[in-house]
């Protein structure tokens, strides 16, 4: 698998490391590793950055990471790019939100670095 | 292990204490790699050092809270991150994850409740010198468990 640039959206630091390793520990290799503390700063980082993959929060000051979902989706250079989100937020309706908006992964913290293998490698092109 | 099954509803609230339970040791086995059991409060009474907090608000009102002393918060750090010394900012940050995750894991297991119910991004107290006084008055349940030897003290107070 060819490295990739991934953009990891939390307002906790301590949980964007935390998928940067689970990331890691699926087999996935990184080029690059931009990080956003909330939806308006990631907003700005995928303007300023080209990403292959955004793993996104929802609940988080400034912007929230559904806002951001359909924010990003106006964003030209960033189409395509697919959109999982971590989150403790675990009900049908956020889930059906989120992927409404565009999400193409959805991700119920606490989560294994399994389950971000399953959610994630497909859509990198790569079975699980 | 199971983490969105619904077990309850409000008027169930009898059977929370378990499900609270449930709840924190699921976070603790899957986030820290550790196995937690509830031990009697009354012999573990926790060094309320490090106070993380989390609001909810909707069917559900009122305040989470997980507590423990400093070295504690230090070990849980560290058992979320790996060895890497975590600064003090980064204790703080961890605790409150494990808090946010607590929270929306129990409420993940209400019937009915998750969709209405909305969780406040979390707020980490250091230093032991403090009084909390909620106006959540109504149902209040505490969990206390041992990590690493040491007690932490998971308090759920909701509104009636």
């Amino acid at each position: 698998m060819d490295k990739i640039r991934a953009l990891i959206v939390d307002d906790s630091s301590v949980m964007r490391k935390i998928v940067e390793r689970s990331l890691r520990q699926a087999g996935i290799e990184l080029e690059k590793v931009v990080e956003a503390s909330n939806g308006a700063e990631a907003l700005t980082a995928v303007q300023n950055n080209a990403v292959d993959l955004i793993l996104c929060d929802i609940n988080m000051p400034v912007m929230d990471g559904l806002e951001f979902v359909r924010q990003v989706a106006k964003v030209e250079s960033a189409k395509g790019v697919p959109i999982v989100m971590i989150t403790t937020e675990g009900s049908e309706s956020h889930v059906v939100q989120a992927l409404s908006a565009g999400a193409r992964g959805y991700i119920r913290k606490p989560f294994t670095p399994d389950q971000v293998k399953e959610h994630v490698l497909p859509l990198l092109g790569k079975k699980p | 292990m199971s983490t969105d099954t619904s077990f309850a509803t409000r008027s169930h609230e009898e059977n929370w204490p378990p499900i609270l339970e449930l709840a924190v040791e699921e976070v603790f086995e899957i986030m820290l790699g550790t196995r937690v059991k509830p031990v009697a409060q009354s012999e573990h009474e926790p060094n309320r050092e490090f106070t993380a907090m989390i609001g909810l608000a909707g069917s559900l009102c009122g305040i989470l809270t997980v507590c423990c002393d400093a070295k504690t918060a230090g070990q849980i750090a560290k058992s979320m991150l790996g060895d890497t010394a975590n600064s003090a900012e980064e204790v703080g940050d961890a605790l409150g994850e494990i808090c946010n995750m607590i929270a929306g894991n129990f409420k993940n297991k209400l019937a009915g409740t998750d969709e209405r119910c909305m969780l406040s991004v979390p707020t980490v107290i250091s230093g032991g010198q403090y009084s909390l006084h909620s106006l959540a008055e109504g149902t209040s349940m505490e969990t206390i468990l041992l990590f690493e030897g040491a007690p932490v003290a998971v308090c759920l107070q909701l509104q009636s």
